[in-house]
């Protein structure tokens, strides 16, 4: 890997991209077993830093550390004793003074990742920055694309909903570019993000056009609660538009499959039917999640800089 | 009292259009005389070979955090970093804790200015109490305090029932109302420019819109008023076209912009460093041209820093969480200099901004090195190379964008009422 840190897809070479989904086939195997650990990561440290809440990426990245023997800590400062008392950098460094091989980071706000790997001597694991990239999802989601279909290059990826704040959205609009699919993005428009075509997607109001001829239907999540009435009307009327049922699917490709990064907000952005079966893929995808995060953190950890941290460099 | 010369430098004096080589004389504060090799006896000289002599710069917009804020700014260090920077007087806005908002909160800041600063200081009130945008200020009662303008810098007034009888109601005192000119419902949780990069970045979008929509509105009170509008910190593109057209329908209108706005971009967001988080944001590259050629025409009157201190551990939070802004006065001259070096604007014309422009629009002495002015001078040299070190400034705070950025031209003395307050090899004198 090029950089020590994976803190986007947008950093990544494709070449790099298909190194961690080769790297994930191998690791595949060994949730198959009965004794579901190898000894790869004996006696690392792994640090599951999570600033916002999460249950499911979280236990991914815990069973995948376990699974290769590494030591796995959860460290979720509570967003109350963090609120202005201790700055994200304070934190870090406190981190850093434990020496752990690699720290999996989830915040809010987008950037701090990057701003923590700025002062760690660690490798850090970007595990999803408010709207900006969630990395090992789209690595995931592109290792479950390939396995239905048995390639990407020339896919179409029709991706529906609220793009403008996901972070699923934009590394899956890199990563699938980068392996040679066709991106499309199709939102209410205020859900659109401004200029988002210079990042190469062709964006659609119209579902049924987004739609035609894919080979790939990803749902969103909409975060009902916090935006019906400021980004688009109602749960319902976004169901009747932009949700994806049996029938919006006649204007997709026969084999097209159905993803969607989960939690699902049934009969909103899936009828209630797609959510469980066939073409939808979804708990595939939450099965290769696990495989993924093992072949990331192999393929991360152990790349600490002992000598050359930032910190000690600035000084 | 002594008598100083200044001696062989270019004389940039955009109030009576000189620009020559020529002594300087000052005594008792005043600028007593100009000519060509003048004979003084008895005169401390200041050596100004090849450097520029400037009536003192006069910053419209800065934030000298005191009172209640002292571990970000006081008024003593925010005056030292003004003179480091060329500033002989600065206007500080009403955001302080408490707001100044009251008479006694006026006079407490120009007491201890008198006793701290070494630059002139003048009050901006709040132009509403507590900076809520419902009750006016005193008006009549803050000026008489030494208040020069009215301003709820920072919080802008969304009443636009309010913000007529506030600009109707300055006419009284003659005091022009600054607008910090955001429609905070379109603002919305924006902390950087909406554009191209923030959409890259994944952070929440400010509209330029947003600047658009309150300074049109403000343009149309002020017509409609017949006040004197001040638009602070001017930004986007659509703003500098409304201001030069409602300049052009005779509106009493004058407008400032900062150095960031005139030589940064969005880009400067990427790597989510929170010193490249202000308000108003960093523009697209078309917002920062139209905001130079504006300046360049004169819609733009003057160059104001917007001069915000911020504590290491507030910037250190994250790119919602951090506090907007960043220290300007010891960097402004440096890097608006970019416009005269390529050509954008002659060194008489950039002084002007700096300057005299500032002095009109805030009603008071200075911005000119006529005889009998104060002796308010600034020495610049525009060759000098230096990299800006943020912890060897005066300011207590770090907070800039340029920090350990090579720069050219920087001040090498500065002058107010004719005592040198600073110097480069030996820093502020007081």
């Amino acid at each position: 890997m090029s950089q020590p840190s994976l803190l986007g897809i947008e950093d990544l070479e494709p070449g790099e991209i298909l190194r961690i989904l080769d790297a994930a086939e191998h690791m595949v195997e060994i949730g198959h077993r009965t004794v579901k650990k190898v000894p790869t990561l004996r006696g690392r440290t792994i640090v599951n830093l999570f600033f916002e809440a999460s249950t499911r990426t979280r236990a991914s990245f815990e069973i995948a550390g376990k699974r290769l023997s590494a030591d796995v800590v959860n460290f979720s400062p509570s967003s109350s004793s963090l609120k202005k008392s201790e700055s994200i950098l304070d934190t870090a460094r406190t981190l850093d003074a434990m020496d752990p091989d690699v720290v999996v980071v989830r915040h809010a706000v987008a950037g701090v990742p990057k701003r923590v790997a700025d002062v760690l001597s660690a490798p850090v694991i970007n595990a999803g920055d408010g709207a900006h990239e969630h990395p090992t999802q789209a690595l995931l989601d592109c290792f479950t694309v390939r396995q239905q279909k048995g390639r990407i290059d020339g896919l179409t990826v029709t991706i529906v909903g609220d793009i403008l704040h996901s972070r699923v959205a934009r590394s899956n609009i890199y990563a699938f570019q980068k392996l040679g699919a066709e991106v499309r993005i199709a939102a209410p428009p205020p859900m659109i993000p401004p200029h988002v075509e210079q990042m190469g997607v062709k964006a659609f109001t119209s579902l049924r056009e987004a739609l035609d001829g894919a080979d790939v239907v990803m749902a969103l999540r909409i975060q009902n609660e916090r935006l019906a009435g400021a980004y688009f009307p109602s749960a319902r009327e976004y169901s009747a538009t932009y949700g994806i049922d049996r029938a919006k699917l006649g204007y997709a490709k026969d084999d097209v499959i159905v993803m969607h990064p989960g939690p699902v907000n049934r009969g909103v952005e899936l009828s209630h039917d797609l959510a469980d079966h066939r073409p939808s893929v979804i708990l595939d995808q939450v099965r290769n999640g696990v495989a993924l995060r093992m072949a990331v953190l192999y393929l991360y950890a152990g790349r600490r800089r002992v000598d050359e941290s930032p910190e000690t460099r600035d000084r | 009292m002594s008598r100083i010369l200044v001696r062989g430098g270019r004389v940039l004096d955009p109030s009576t259009d000189r620009d020559e080589v020529m002594d300087v004389l000052l005594e008792s504060g005043r600028i007593a005389s100009l000519g060509r090799d003048l004979r003084v006896d008895d005169a401390q000289v200041v050596d100004a070979a090849g450097c520029w002599v400037m009536p003192g710069f006069i910053d419209l917009h800065s934030h000298l955090r005191e009172p209640g804020q002292e571990y970000k700014e006081d008024i003593a260090t925010g005056g030292r970093a003004a003179v480091a920077g060329g500033f002989t007087a600065v206007a500080c806005m009403a955001n302080t804790q408490p707001v100044n908002d009251d008479p006694a909160t006026t006079d407490f800041i120009i007491d201890r200015a008198r006793q701290d600063s070494p630059a002139r200081v003048y009050p901006v009130a709040a132009a509403t109490k507590g900076l809520e945008g419902q009750v006016m200020t005193e008006m009549a009662a803050l000026v008489d305090a030494g208040a020069v303008a009215f301003s709820d810098d920072g919080r802008t007034i969304m009443d636009s029932g309010v913000m007529r009888h506030v600009l109707e109601y300055s006419r009284l005192v003659d005091a022009p109302v600054i607008t910090h000119a955001e429609d905070r419902t379109l603002v919305a949780q924006g902390v950087m420019n909406e554009g191209a990069v923030s959409t890259r970045l994944g952070l929440p979008g400010n509209p330029s819109i947003a600047e658009d929509v309150l300074v049109a509105r403000d343009l149309m009170l002020a017509e409609f008023t017949e006040a004197h509008l001040h638009v602070a910190h001017v930004s986007t593109r659509g703003a500098v076209d409304l201001i030069r057209r409602a300049r052009d329908r005779g509106v009493h209108v004058t407008a400032e912009v900062a150095p960031h706005h005139l030589t940064l971009t969005d880009e400067a967001v990427t790597g989510y460093d929170t010193h490249a988080k202000v308000a108003p944001p960093l523009r697209s590259e078309a917002d920062r041209d139209a905001c130079r050629a504006g300046l360049v025409d004169g819609t733009l009157d003057a160059i104001a820093t917007d001069h915000a201190p911020h504590a290491q551990h507030e910037k250190e939070l994250d790119f919602v969480e951090a506090p907007p802004g960043m220290i300007g006065f010891e960097t402004a001259a440096a890097v608006t200099l970019e416009l005269v070096r390529s050509g954008e604007l002659t060194p008489l014309e950039w002084v002007r901004r700096l300057s005299t422009n500032p002095a009109r629009i805030l009603g008071r002495p200075g911005g000119s090195l006529g005889e009998g002015r104060p002796a308010d001078v600034t020495l610049l040299d525009p060759e000098r190379i230096w990299v800006y070190d943020p912890a060897k400034g005066c300011s207590k705070s770090r907070n800039s964008p340029w920090a350990g950025k090579q720069l050219t031209g920087r001040i090498v003395a500065t002058l107010v009422e004719g005592r040198r307050v600073y110097d480069v090899e030996r820093g502020p004198l007081t």
